[in-house]
Formats: structure tokens, C-alpha cells, sequence
């Protein structure tokens, strides 16, 4: 955290001298979002990411502390309870909306982040563990998501969490055991519902202490930034505060436009009309479907329909869903280039936009029944997200000549504004 | 060592998912139902959209009554309080008389049986039956669901709802054999397999409205539909009001923090 251009705190008033020698938070903010802590001054706005994640994680937690005081979490009452909380408590529907919608939100912003360090290697040596600790979140994300969507004990909570944990029976001889220990019985029920309610509270705060972790790691070497080359002194940098934090301020209030917007005047757009009835064991929806954050990787879990060598589709579809986000974690390796940045990578750059609409067309795939042609479309899809990263990757790495890169971030910032500067006065 | 692993396991997905596409047939299996089902109509109502919506209080009065005079035979309204039908534009007064209309379960204070009592505004809508298996009993061994959130708990919300209402007919001539309503099933294109337990619900003039309005078919469903949009979300009208004021508030805050981040990156280039 310490570089050699970072402006030292030098604290003056008596009592924050006090404070320093005794407990050195107001050093510790300094050295962490202030003029301590100097970023590359070339951050784009995909550079805002981050924080509103942070920011989407602590309106979860909020809203859901309020939500859990009026919520009961036991299979007879929770359904209504949510409607008691929708209907009678003060501002409840509110709290209620926002934490609902709030969820997608984070993860519509993490998977931007996510974007953003595939597209600019932000990955890549000397952010490896950043990118480590970034996946671990992610995950804790998906299990929090998972169990909180089965708290309103609606039918597509119940059945997604039969389908979910139903994954776990695919495990060759332990499988089913597993599934009923998880669940705490043979179908999900009130001991279900009562652990998820007990973890769905626990994880958050398990992944507000590994993003404090991602934080850590990441201002041990400092920020990335578009072009990929590292800060060399000084003049490549500017204090987080007050430049980043300003440019932050204007990013959550857009980010908070977005979710306001979605609260207030579509709030049931991403949901799924069966969760308004309650749940029943004994009545099956026509289409189980996840939410639409998970809808990728149900999509190749379906996508996997033969039998091949010793293991049947649906092992196949399991370990190939959990290997699609696994494959994560060996990306620093997976990937050779010593450049950073897609700017100067012109043939990764193509297939990293293959990714993306490769993601969204596996998402779109996962929302349909299984019936042709969606069945052909996320094979087709997870053939390319293995290939993807798996394939060509490795390859495009090696073979790939870069494109000329500047010297230094000042020098990329500066023949920007020289061919920027013209070509403003002449449309003046 | 991760290269040359990942390659492998790489191609184990794809040979897996290969395979998997050669032995998948490309056509799908028949579903007669598809061809016959329809989407639902559009209802428009006062409390559609996010421009000025508002309650038509006279229509939900109007719904109310329907689902009190027909609907309530065999539906419960089991989230929905007396106290709460002041929305609709009853007086105090007037909710504790409608509420008195009801007898809700009680207990005899004296000897401890199970009693009835008059109903209180902090009452709920009581259900037409004692339980799920009364309930199965009376209606062909079919469950009359609970209308509360109905207009949230279906593809296709209101429009789905008055589509069912006003949907039933006559089984088209050309509908196979294995598709037409069986014993107590009556024919219904906007349901999604066609044949539904309850019979056409609504006849012409089965309620007379107060205020004079025609009690057409279409009109008590569309009627019963806007009071259903009402249960399912009694403070919608409130969210998008509420909305506009955080909206505009934060519309504000965002443009006074781009402004505050222009000028201080004024002398930076970046």
C-alpha cells in the first residue's frame, strides 16, 4: 500500500495526532480512499464497478435487516408473512421491493466488473489474487442469492430449491444422502427454510469480509487501468480522493436512478409469477426457472443431454455448471499474454465479444423450455464458453502479435487529447 | 501444467456436448394445446402504467360487489382486511357495517365451542370453506385458488385474469378428440390446457350495480378484474407516487455530483 508517490498522512491537529498513536483509522482512510492511495488517471467508467457493488452489497444488508425483523421464517407463515410485510408494515413494500430488486442489481453490476477485468486483464499478474478472492465472492453471492430467493416460500422458491439441491443427487453414491442432509429432510421444508434463512443471513457479511480481502489485495499493487500498462511515477496517478471519489459519486447516483426506477416502477419485472403463490409440494410449475442471474450457467447445465463414458447427462450437466465457474479461478494461467489490455490484443478482443453475446445467448436459452431450437442453441453456447476459455484462450495468447502499445499511461492520456484537441475545433 | 489439464477437460465438455447434439432430435414433439391456446386480451385500466395512474374507485366498488356476490362462492380473499377496503372510498361508517355483513369463526366466550361472531373492519374476508378438503369436496375435486394476489400470481396478470373471465366457449369443431372437456371441465382458450374446472362464472345482469352501470359480462369482468389488481397490490398507486419524488430527488443529487466531478478533474487530463 505503499508507493512511493503516495502522499504521506501528516496528521496536524492534536487530537487526530492522539488518534494515530492509539488506533490510526483516520490513517488507514487516508492510505485506503484518500490522497494516500493514488489510482491511474486514465480510469474509465468501467472502472466504477467496484464500488457500486460495495454499494449494492450494503443496501442489501440494510434492507434486509429491516426485512428480517418482520419476516418469520417457518414453511406455515413465511409466505404471508411477506405479504404481511407488502401490506402492513410501514414503508414495507418498499423494503421489500428494494431488497428484491436490489439483488438483481448487484449482480447486474458484478457481472459488469466481471466483464470489465476479461476485457482489460485485469486478472493477469500482478492482480492475481485480486481476481482469486473476486471469484470466491462471486460465489458467495450465488449461494446467498440462491437462499434468499427461497425465503417468500412462493412455488419457485420451493421448486428451485428442489432443483438446486437435486444437483447434489447427481454425486455418484453419496449424492442422495448429501441432498437430504442439506435440505434437513427428503423435500424442502420448514428445517430449509429455517437454515436458509440462518445462512442467507450469515453470508453476507462472509462476503463483506473477503471484499475487504479483494480491497487489501488490490491496493498492494493499485489499480489497473485501460491501458494495461503499470503506473510508473507520479504523474501517471492522481489521489483517489477527491478525483475517484467524486467520479464514484456521479456513478451511484446513475446506479441508484437504475434501481429506483426498477423499485418503484416495474418491480416484479424480473421476477417469476409463480412466486405469488405459495409454495406446494404436491403441485409442480410447468417451467422451473432460476432467476435471471443464474440463467447462463442453467443453460449449460441443460445443454448436456447424453450419456457419455461412465457418466450420465445430468452428472455431465452438473459438473460441467460448477466447472464453468471453477474454470475462473485458473484464468491468470490460462492466459499467457503478457499484454493486459484488449485495446492492444486485436484478435482476443473478437473473441472476447464472442463471449459476451455468447453469455447473453445462453441466458436467453435458459429461460426457455427444453424444446428445439433453445436445446441446440445452449449446446452450441456451451461448446463456445468451454472452447472460450479452455481452447482458445491458451492459444490466441501464444499466437497473438499486440498492437503497438504507448510507453506510459501519461503518454496514452496526452496523444489522446493531441488527436482529440483538432478534431473538437474543427467541428467548433 | 494448467494449459495442457484445461485443454483436456476442455475437450471433454465439448466431445460430452458434441455428442449430445447428434443424438438430440431436432424437432419437437407435438403439442396440440399450443395451436389452440390464446394470449391473453389487453385491459386497460385507470391503474395501468406509471402516467398519473389512479384507483377508479367507482370500478373497485363495482369489483367488490362482484367478488362478494359471485365470486365469493367459491374463492377466498384470505390477505385482504375489512379495514382495508377505505382505499376504495367507504367511510369509517360504512366499512363497519360491511364488515357486520360477515360472520367470521369465532369461540363462544362462555362455553369455549366454536362459534361465529359479526365480522370487525380488523377482520379478514372469510373463506366459503372450512378447509382445503371442503373445498376440494364442493367443487369436484378441483381447488378454487385464493384471489388475493391473482392478478400478480399469473403469466400475463389483469389481462390474463379478464380473458379467462370473459374466454369461455363453445370447443372449436376441429379440436382432437383428447383436448375436448371431460365431465365438469369447461372449455377455455386463454387457459393453458384448455379445459378449466370452473364454469363461466359471470352471466348478464347477475349483479345490480348501484350506480347504474350495465352489468354486461365484459363489464363485471373488467370490474373484478381492476378491484383484483387492487388486492394483489393495495399500495401500488402509492409506489409509483412515492417514485417520482426519490426519482426526481436523486435526478437532482446525480446531476450535482457530475457537476462536482467535472470541475474538479477541470484541470486534469484524462
Amino acid at each position: 500500500m505503499s508507493f512511493p508517490w503516495a502522499k504521506p498522512y501528516e496528521p496536524t491537529h492534536p487530537l487526530m495526532k492522539w488518534m494515530d498513536e492509539k488506533l490510526p483509522i483516520p490513517r488507514l482512510v487516508y492510505n485506503a480512499t484518500g490522497p494516500g492511495y493514488p489510482v491511474p488517471r486514465n480510469l474509465n467508467y468501467f472502472w466504477n464497478f467496484g464500488v457500486l457493488a460495495g454499494a449494492a452489497l450494503m443496501i442489501q444488508i440494510i434492507t434486509g435487516i429491516v426485512l428480517a425483523m418482520h419476516y418469520a421464517a417457518n414453511a406455515s407463515v413465511a409466505f404471508n408473512s411477506v405479504e404481511h410485510i407488502m401490506r402492513d408494515v410501514n414503508a414495507g413494500w418498499f423494503i421489500r421491493y428494494a431488497h428484491m430488486n436490489g439483488a438483481s442489481m448487484f449482480f447486474i453490476v458484478v457481472y459488469l466488473h466481471i466483464f470489465r477485468g476479461l476485457y482489460y486483464g485485469s486478472y493477469k499478474a500482478p492482480r492475481e489474487m485480486v481476481w482469486l478472492l473476486g471469484v470466491v465472492i462471486f460465489l458467495l453471492m450465488m449461494a446467498t442469492a440462491f437462499m434468499g430467493y427461497v425465503l417468500p416460500w412462493g412455488q419457485m422458491s420451493f421448486w428451485g430449491a428442489q432443483v438446486i439441491t437435486g444437483f447434489f443427487s447427481a454425486i455418484p453414491l453419496v449424492g442422495e444422502p448429501v441432498r437430504q442432509w442439506l435440505l434437513g429432510g427428503f423435500v424442502p421444508d420448514n428445517a430449509t427454510l429455517n437454515r436458509f434463512f440462518s445462512l442467507h443471513y450469515l453470508l453476507p457479511f462472509v462476503i463483506l469480509g473477503v471484499i475487504i480481502l479483494h480491497i487489501w489485495a488490490l491496493h498492494i499493487p493499485g489499480s489497473s487501468n485501460p491501458t494495461g500498462i503499470e503506473v510508473k511515477g507520479e504523474q501517471d496517478t492522481v489521489p483517489f480522493h477527491p478525483y475517484y471519489t467524486a467520479k464514484d459519486g456521479f456513478g451511484v447516483g446513475v446506479f441508484l436512478l437504475i434501481f429506483v426506477a426498477l423499485t418503484f416502477f416495474s418491480p416484479n419485472m424480473l421476477g417469476h409469477a409463480d412466486n405469488y403463490i405459495p409454495a406446494n409440494s404436491l403441485s409442480t410449475p410447468a417451467h422451473i426457472v432460476p432467476e435471471w442471474y443464474f440463467l447462463p450457467f442453467y443453460a449449460i447445465l441443460k445443454a448436456f443431454t447424453f450419456n457419455f463414458l461412465w457418466i450420465d447427462a445430468k452428472l455431465w450437466g452438473v459438473i460441467a455448471m460448477f466447472a464453468s465457474i471453477a474454470l475462473l479461478f485458473f484464468l491468470p494461467w490460462l492466459d499467457s499474454s503478457p499484454v493486459k489490455s484488449s485495446n492492444y490484443r486485436p484478435l482476443y478482443r473478437i473473441f472476447f465479444w464472442i463471449l459476451v453475446i455468447d453469455v447473453l445467448l445462453l441466458g436467453w436459452c435458459g429461460m426457455q423450455p427444453a424444446e428445439q431450437p433453445w436445446v441446440i442453441l445452449s449446446q452450441i453456447g456451451a461448446i463456445y464458453y468451454f472452447a472460450h476459455f479452455l481452447v482458445i484462450l491458451p492459444i490466441v495468447s501464444r499466437i497473438e502479435r499486440p498492437l503497438p502499445m504507448p510507453n506510459s499511461i501519461t503518454e496514452a492520456v496526452l496523444a489522446k487529447h493531441a488527436t482529440d484537441a483538432p478534431s473538437a475545433s474543427a467541428t467548433a | 501444467m494448467v494449459r495442457p489439464l484445461g485443454f483436456l477437460v476442455g475437450l471433454g465438455f465439448i466431445t460430452a456436448l458434441v455428442l449430445a447434439i447428434l443424438t438430440t432430435p431436432l424437432s419437437n414433439e407435438a403439442n396440440a394445446a399450443h395451436e389452440f391456446h390464446k394470449h391473453p386480451k389487453h385491459l386497460k385500466l385507470a391503474s395501468d402504467g406509471i402516467v398519473l395512474p389512479h384507483w377508479d374507485q367507482a370500478q373497485l366498488q363495482r369489483g367488490m360487489q362482484v367478488y362478494r356476490e359471485v365470486c365469493s362462492a367459491c374463492h377466498s380473499l384470505s390477505l385482504v382486511a375489512f379495514r382495508d377496503i377505505q382505499d376504495l372510498g367507504y367511510t369509517e361508517g360504512q366499512v363497519k357495517t360491511f364488515a357486520k355483513g360477515f360472520q367470521v369463526p369465532s369461540i363462544n366466550p362462555d362455553t369455549g365451542e366454536p362459534a361465529t361472531r359479526d365480522g370487525m373492519p380488523s377482520d379478514y374476508f372469510p373463506s366459503p370453506y372450512a378447509n382445503e378438503v371442503a373445498a376440494r369436496a364442493a367443487n369436484n375435486n378441483a381447488l378454487p385458488p385464493d384471489l388475493s394476489l391473482i392478478t400478480k400470481a399469473r403469466e400475463g396478470g389483469k389481462d390474463y385474469v379478464y380473458s379467462l373471465l370473459t374466454g369461455f366457449q363453445n370447443p372449436p369443431k376441429n379440436l382432437p378428440a383428447e383436448l375436448k372437456p371431460g365431465t365438469g371441465l369447461h372449455y377455455n382458450p386463454y387457459f393453458a390446457n384448455l379445459n378449466l374446472a370452473m364454469a363461466p362464472p359471470l352471466t348478464k345482469g347477475q349483479v345490480t350495480y348501484a350506480d347504474g352501470t350495465e352489468a354486461s359480462v365484459d363489464q363485471m369482468a373488467k370490474d373484478v378484474t381492476a378491484f383484483l389488481v387492487w388486492t394483489a397490490e393495495p399500495k401500488l398507486i402509492k409506489r409509483i407516487q412515492v417514485g417520482y419524488a426519490v426519482f426526481f430527488f436523486l435526478l437532482i443529487f446525480t446531476v450535482l455530483t457530475y457537476l462536482s466531478y467535472r470541475n474538479i478533474w477541470a484541470d486534469k487530463k484524462h
